[in-house]
């Protein structure tokens, strides 16, 4: 079975090199024949890359401890979700993991694109193409997840080996959002690669019109939405099980997760300026490869030992492979670039300074900002140790200094940006769409004041959320009434149309009031408390308006861990609210202590409290109990993200049929075209707001 | 072109406040790795720089009594004093024989107040050669501050 797995990852690493030889060929002698099926072959990569996921699955099901990866990171006790979720435990198993996530986007973009864009998908195959041959490279020859267990005996032959039992799964990732929290952020990575691919093609190909940016732009919101449900889960996990009250610390490794984000996000705006007016063409394009870069960075310092992360793999000399593909992919865009940079030059100016244009412009500026800030501090340790000689690092004021204010800017834009005009804004029409919620976002401040909200950022942060949602507000009702008074409707179902005629515009304005929510609660940090006491039987710690009674401390155990509990009762102005029971359980398989926290989470606060172990000196047991506001804001605002994100991925209502003008367009885009308005289909899948 | 030169003025406004603020932030929090080798060699005012320093515990040398936590880190034949001042209870990783970083400051006689402490076990997965080693046991952080997870 091992040699099964082997052959199948050996045969898509085939299939790939085939995929980007013939799409090369294909392009340069003109054969479509060739294009196709060498478009064919990375479409073979994913059946042949699941079958060698599904062989190392088959081993975690069946305990096969021969294989060292199994016995790695999985034991017989281990519960069959974990099973499943212990193939992205390691080094080799992610790595296989990303091939497999890589190979399903690029299966289904070429299902969706392959008859499509004669221009266009030769190249995004062959670059496409020339990413999985690269990630096949280091399944099959480098952190190979099928390697067996044993070596040469006294007489050099090979002698297998087989362990009674695994090592068992690293116990920080048994708990249940720990199997989805991966998937969601290798989606992420992984997607960008289209993105990437197509902007790559259109410049190679030097493809006329904007149809490429459609595409990417799409494709750039499904891998962006996938990143930013993976960031939020990986804090939500750092926030439920590792103990210490927070979400967010920085890490090198968060980091790296963080700054495919920015720029994603920086892209998914300043596209709007290349689709509306011809500007920012360079800038764009470089997002793009900027974004892709970005991912395989963060891939090399978690895998590398680079950076020095509690969080990153083992050290090993996989780093210089990602070193090696980072250099080549940069030489490879610069080199399109520079060959074809009159491709990309720009149609208009910026003319005025409130404008939309210029509200884009702030706002990648910020954004770049925020992701160098965040590049730099990741990599200080590095930068210094070649500049100067010694080793520093930077802690977390060094990012928050920075990005606090970033991120308040940004939130302001938020509010702003939208309800600009191109080009220029008259000082009517300011008055006319801000006025009302100014004054509204005021005067909460200053209410806010007298009650005693002092934190400076976290005023300014609600001031603005205000203002921000009042100007969404705006901008549904203002549509909403239009259509309810012409359709003769209700306002709500005249929201609902409104939203479902121009998708992505109402659902870029959901993801925006989303991301107030997230904001919200990242501001209540401000008034985090928290309190550390030993504590036995009987005894009480107070914390904001909870007494914490101590009832008792047992021991429960099962095959996998035993822990030690405390049960410990809430009072909340001397009435019994609830029970928590914070954990330390001890793994037996892989011997590990870990923190289980009871968090009682409400939308106002939360109540978490980490059993903390026993005191050095007296032996007592410690208990750390936080008060930390408004958090489930957070997870609360990244659903709304997300459903707005789905909502603006979703193609546009149509009242009737309406026939675009075709012109600059290619000539298969025409087709394409005629043929979905001739299918005569009330709707039309392409979004223009 | 005025919109043009109006942007640009902003925008270095912002870069400059940014800077400012990245420059204050980083005099705040910076850090010094350090071998306990190279302390000895340290003068002036990189003796009292905040720090990072690895080792391994010396057996039987973890002390905890008195209300702190003492104990000897070694290196290469090296050995530094180390004061645990911080409140919350030690890793359980943290035992004879861990690998440990602490960080915290010098003080003029050569011990080290640590103010957080981060240990890890020597790795299991190293025992068998040939073995491909997954990931390494993650290390546990006195306040948590940092997290495993499986990477990117």
């Amino acid at each position: 079975m091992d040699i099964f797995g082997s052959f199948a990852l050996i045969l898509a690493l085939l299939a790939a090199v085939y995929g980007f030889a013939a799409g090369l060929a294909g392009i340069l002698t003109r054969r479509t024949l060739l294009t196709k099926s060498a478009l064919n072959a990375g479409m073979a990569v994913f059946a042949l890359v699941t079958l060698a996921v599904g062989s190392l699955e088959y081993f975690f099901f069946t305990d096969n401890f021969s294989m060292a990866y199994v016995a790695a990171h999985s034991n017989r006790a281990l519960p069959a979700f974990y099973k499943f979720a212990a193939l992205w435990a390691g080094q080799e198993g992610s790595l296989l993991f990303w091939s497999w996530l890589l190979s399903i986007y690029v299966f289904a973009t070429l299902l969706v694109n392959r008859n499509k864009h004669p221009e266009l998908m030769p190249y995004a195959g062959v670059v496409m193409a020339g990413v999985q041959v690269f990630f096949l490279i280091l399944n099959n020859f480098v952190a190979s997840p099928f390697n067996v267990m044993g070596g040469p005996d006294a007489s050099g032959t090979l002698r297998l080996a087989s362990l009674s039992d695994g090592h068992g799964l690293n116990p920080l990732l048994q708990y249940p959002e720990m199997v989805i929290h991966p998937p969601m952020l290798y989606l992420g990575y992984t997607g960008f690669t289209i993105p990437f691919a197509f902007a790559l093609a259109a410049l190679l190909g030097r493809y006329p019109g904007e149809k490429w940016i459609h595409i990417t732009r799409r494709w750039t919101m499904i891998a962006w939405c996938f990143q930013s449900i993976g960031i939020l889960l990986g804090a939500h996990w750092a926030y439920a099980v590792l103990g210490w009250g927070g979400y967010w610390a920085w890490d090198p490794v968060e980091n790296a997760s963080l700054l495919p984000w920015i720029t994603g996000t920086a892209f998914l705006h300043s596209v709007m300026m290349q689709e509306k007016r011809g500007m920012m063409k360079v800038w764009n394009v470089w997002l793009v490869f900027t974004t892709f870069m970005l991912c395989i960075l963060g891939t090399l310092l978690t895998r590398s030992g680079v950076i020095s992360s509690v969080h990153a793999f083992a050290q090993s000399s996989i780093g210089n492979w990602f070193v090696g593909f980072l250099g080549l992919v940069f030489l490879v865009c610069f080199w399109a670039y520079w060959m074809n940079r009159d491709y990309l030059r720009s149609d208009n100016q910026l003319d005025s300074l409130v404008s939309r244009e210029s509200s884009f412009l702030f706002n990648n500026l910020v954004l770049l900002a925020a992701c160098f800030a965040v590049l730099w501090g990741t990599l200080f340790p590095v930068i210094s140790e070649w500049v100067v000689g010694s080793k520093i690092s930077v802690g977390p004021p060094f990012f928050n200094k920075v990005n606090v204010p970033i991120a308040l800017f940004l939130l302001f834009l938020t509010g702003v940006g939208p309800l600009l005009a191109w080009r220029k804004t008259s000082y009517d029409a300011l008055r006319r769409n801000f006025a009302v919620p100014v004054i509204i976002a005021v005067i909460s401040g200053i209410i806010a004041f007298i009650f005693g909200f002092r934190e400076i950022y976290s005023l300014i942060c609600l001031i603005l959320s205000v203002f921000v949602t009042l100007t969404i507000a705006a901008e549904f009702y203002r549509g909403a009434r239009v259509i309810a008074s012409r359709d003769s409707v209700n306002i709500l179902a005249a929201v609902g149309e409104l939203t479902m005629r121009n998708t992505r515009r109402y659902g870029g304005y959901i993801i925006h009031f989303g991301m107030v929510l997230v904001f919200i609660g990242i501001a209540g940090q401000a008034f985090n408390k928290d309190i550390q006491m030993e504590m036995s039987a009987g005894e009480t710690l107070a914390i904001g308006p909870y007494s914490i009674l101590c009832q008792n401390f047992d021991r429960v155990a099962n095959n996998n861990y035993e822990s030690e509990r405390a049960t410990l009762e809430v009072f909340r102005s001397g009435r019994s609210e609830m029970m928590l029971y914070p954990e330390r359980r001890f793994f037996l398989a892989s011997q590990v202590t870990e923190t289980m926290v009871a968090v009682r989470s409400s939308p106002l606060r939360d109540l978490y409290v980490v059993y903390a172990g026993r005191s050095p000196e007296s032996g007592k047991p410690v208990i750390h109990a936080y008060l930390n506001p408004l958090v489930k804001w957070i997870w609360f605002g990244g659903i709304v993200v997300v459903l707005g994100t789905g909502l603006a991925l979703l193609p546009n209502r149509r009242a009737a049929i309406v026939l675009r003008p075709v012109a600059e367009k290619s000539w298969g885009d025409a087709v394409a075209n005629e043929a979905s308005a001739i299918g005569a289909i009330a709707r039309r899948s392409e979004s223009h707001d | 072109m005025k919109g043009r030169a109006k942007f640009l003025i902003g925008s270095a406004i912002i870069v400059i406040t940014l800077v400012l603020l990245a420059y204050v932030g980083f005099t705040q929090s910076k850090t010094y790795y350090h071998t306990i080798s190279e302390l000895g060699s340290l003068h002036g005012t990189a003796l009292h720089q905040r720090m990072r320093v690895s080792g391994n515990v010396r057996s039987g040398s973890i002390d905890r009594s008195g209300g702190r936590v003492d104990f000897i880190l070694e290196e290469q034949g090296k050995s530094l004093p180390i004061s645990y001042t911080g409140r919350d209870p030690l890793p359980d990783t943290f035992k004879d024989g861990a690998q440990a970083l602490v960080e915290g400051r010098l003080t003029p006689d050569g011990h080290f107040v640590a103010e957080q402490v981060q240990a890890k076990c020597a790795s299991k997965y190293e025992a068998a050669p040939n073995q491909t080693p997954g990931a390494s046991q993650p290390g546990q952080t006195s306040n948590g501050s940092n997290a495993a997870s499986p990477g990117n």
